[in-house]
């Protein structure tokens, strides 16, 4: 059976193999030194490697900023921004420096960088509890991974960091202590490579981290009554699997995304443009979206309880879709 | 590593003349662009760099193609001084595929690493944290390499500011905080912004050198560049340098700059430092007046050869649309 590892800790794994496999690597952010990160994805790295894993102030500006000038001098930063939200505290750096520099530059500068963010998981309010994937999607120059399992974490933090482009790894805030196989020694995911979780030919479910976890207990449920859910996990937003996902709707007809995050021009959004220009043919029922109604996220737990798709809404929605 | 780093001019009036050259070259440069944009020949945002030429070209004496600068969308007379090549340079700015960034970036973005010319932002501010990545770069490779950021009194307003300075002074990092105070932070007068006299004042806060010189004044530039970025190069840290300076033309190509008092412009423009660092030189200097005026021919052709290079360049092809996206 292969060994079973927390989805921190397949982070950890990734970013200490990386280390040191490769002198160029090296982790900052807030917190991130000697106190080993908040979410525990990084506890004994600085003890293990010194000064390439190293404490910043709390200054998103300069984290993000200080990774763009090291990647341009050929190092391979990793940085943290503790809370995805703070993708925006950084917007210079991040919207118009890491995504736009190689392009404004005539490809003269490199920019391998990885900034990794906690995101998702409400219950911190509005400032510290938004999937901020669908901003960084509608960015071109800036790479977007959403690992899901902790396989992927391992193997996609392990791709980002070898990659020569600027990649945001959103790591979800509920999946940290999640466990599963973890393969051991060098693990790469594939960007741009979706993965169906569960076969079904009764609609095609779209959902990632723990929209998908949430998914699958749904398409659990609903299997007990006949209905087969196909549920397909995008992996990469950028690059964003279409063929994967127009197959699986030759065989469904129909699209449900689920997203942790508001409706409009959501990822949700962009796939049903992508079915429309692509699939229009094969699907034999409207898109379904599922996703935070447009308002800020809240903080009291029933209200976000009423606002974050839930395995109910899930099963619900996929019912009135087969009825 | 270029070896005559550090090693300067023997004399004062040697100093003065190389600083002269650049200095003239950016002028001239300057004054031909402005030209062609009246004319209507080429077409390209441009903030004139006229009056802050001494600046970078007293300071590009203390450095080598090894060490970096990075500078704004103001930044002509950086890129000239760090040795950015006329040619490409220019067809940068009008947007052509022979450019330093095959046209794709514009005065806003110029990158040229063989000079050391690391990068340029359009963003006031935008440059200070790369510049800490850059340099401790070279301070976690132990490697003899200064980066010298250059930006305006505005960006001494911008949070992104005060987060690089901060850590820059705690990790003594081997980079010059080069803020060229030009009065004006585009079309707001410095004393509307501030309520200190002086930017280099707020290096107190940060616990590195806070220097203010006369930016116009070839050998006080000459001599506080050298000092900071002696410095930067020995281990000892940043320094927060404000070179005082004066804009002639206004914030942007076209700008109405009414908003500048006229005495105040008149004042600036009849102590134009560039011609009065020639009289010094042809007058007190003891370089004689035919050296000079060979000199300028020799920049005057340069330049208008490298004019006549980017003017005759074709524009980028569509397909160039797609490219460099990604890696």
């Amino acid at each position: 059976m292969t060994r079973q590892l927390k989805y921190a800790h397949a982070i950890r794994e990734a970013l200490a193999l990386e280390l040191a496999r490769d002198e160029r690597v090296m982790v900052f952010g807030e917190d991130v030194g000697v106190n080993g990160g908040v979410w525990g994805a990084l506890r004994g790295l600085h003890e293990e490697f010194g000064d390439r894993v190293f404490d910043t102030p709390i200054a998103e500006n300069l984290i993000v900023g200080m990774a763009v000038g090291m990647a341009m001098r050929g190092l391979r930063p990793v940085a943290e921004l503790q809370y995805s939200d703070f993708v925006f505290c950084a917007g210079d750096e991040v919207f118009l420096k890491a995504a736009t520099w190689r392009y404004a530059h005539g490809g003269g500068v490199d920019l391998p960088l990885v900034v990794r963010m906690a995101s998702g998981g409400s219950g911190f309010g509005p400032e510290h509890s938004q999937c901020t994937e669908a901003y960084l999607m509608h960015t071109p120059g800036i790479r977007v991974a959403v690992p899901s399992t902790p396989a992927d974490a391992k193997g996609l933090m392990t791709a980002a960091i070898r990659s020569d482009d600027p990649v945001f790894v959103l790591e979800h805030k509920l999946l940290y202590p999640m466990t599963g196989p973890v393969p051991e020694g060098e693990h790469i995911v594939a960007f741009g490579q979706a993965v169906v979780r569960r076969t079904g030919d009764a609609v095609t479910i779209v959902a990632w981290q723990d929209m998908l976890r949430r998914s699958l207990a749904a398409a659990e449920r609903l299997a007990a009554d006949g209905i087969e859910v196909e549920v397909l996990d995008p992996v990469t937003l950028n690059p964003f699997d279409v063929e994967s996902l127009v197959r699986s709707v030759e065989k469904t007809g129909a699209c449900i995304v689920v997203e942790e995050a508001p409706l409009t021009l959501g990822v949700g959004a962009e796939i049903g443009a992508l079915l429309m220009e692509h699939a229009f043919g094969h699907l034999d029922r409207p898109l379904v979206r599922l996703a935070i109604p447009d308002v800020p996220v809240p903080t009291a737990p029933h209200l976000v309880d009423a606002v974050v798709p839930s395995v109910d809404r899930v099963e619900a929605a996929v019912r009135r879709l087969v009825a | 590593m270029d070896k005559s780093v550090g090693r300067q001019p023997e004399n004062e009036n040697e100093i003065l003349l190389r600083i002269y050259e650049t200095a003239e070259k950016i002028r001239y440069s300057d004054e031909r662009l402005r030209t062609m944009l009246m004319s209507g020949q080429v077409r390209f945002n441009y903030y004139s760099v006229r009056g802050q030429e001494i600046i970078p070209s007293a300071t590009a004496l203390w450095l080598s193609s090894e060490d970096y600068v990075i500078t704004t969308y103001r930044g002509l007379h950086d890129q000239i001084a760090k040795g950015v090549p006329l040619d490409v340079l220019f067809a940068e700015y009008m947007g052509k595929a022979t450019g330093a960034c095959k046209g794709k970036g514009g005065p806003m973005h110029v990158t040229h690493a063989a000079s050391g010319l690391l990068v340029t932002t359009g963003i006031v501010g935008g440059g200070l944290p790369i510049a800490n990545g850059v340099a401790l770069a070279a301070k976690l490779r132990n490697e003899d390499r200064v980066t010298v950021v250059n930006f305006g009194d505005g960006a001494s307003n911008i949070g992104a500011f005060h987060e690089a300075l901060n850590l820059a002074a705690v990790w003594e990092l081997p980079v010059v905080f080069l803020c060229q105070n030009n009065l004006y932070g585009e079309h707001t007068a410095v004393e509307l912004s501030m309520a200190i006299p002086s930017i280099s004042e707020r290096a107190l806060a940060y616990g590195m050198p806070g220097v203010t010189v006369d930016g116009n004044d070839p050998l006080a530039m000459h001599t506080a560049a050298g000092t900071a970025i002696s410095r930067a190069r020995d281990g000892s840290g940043p320094t927060l340098l404000e070179a005082r300076t004066f804009r002639f033309f206004g914030h942007s190509f076209g700008d109405d700059d009414a908003y500048m008092p006229g005495e105040q412009k008149a004042r600036a423009m009849a102590d134009d430092p560039v011609p009065k660092l020639r009289t010094r030189l042809v007058a007190d200097g003891g370089i004689g007046h035919e050296r000079v005026e060979q000199l300028e021919e020799c920049i005057r052709a340069e330049v208008d050869d490298a004019l006549a290079f980017a003017l005759a360049s074709d524009y980028p092809e569509p397909t160039e649309l797609a490219a460099d996206v990604y890696a």
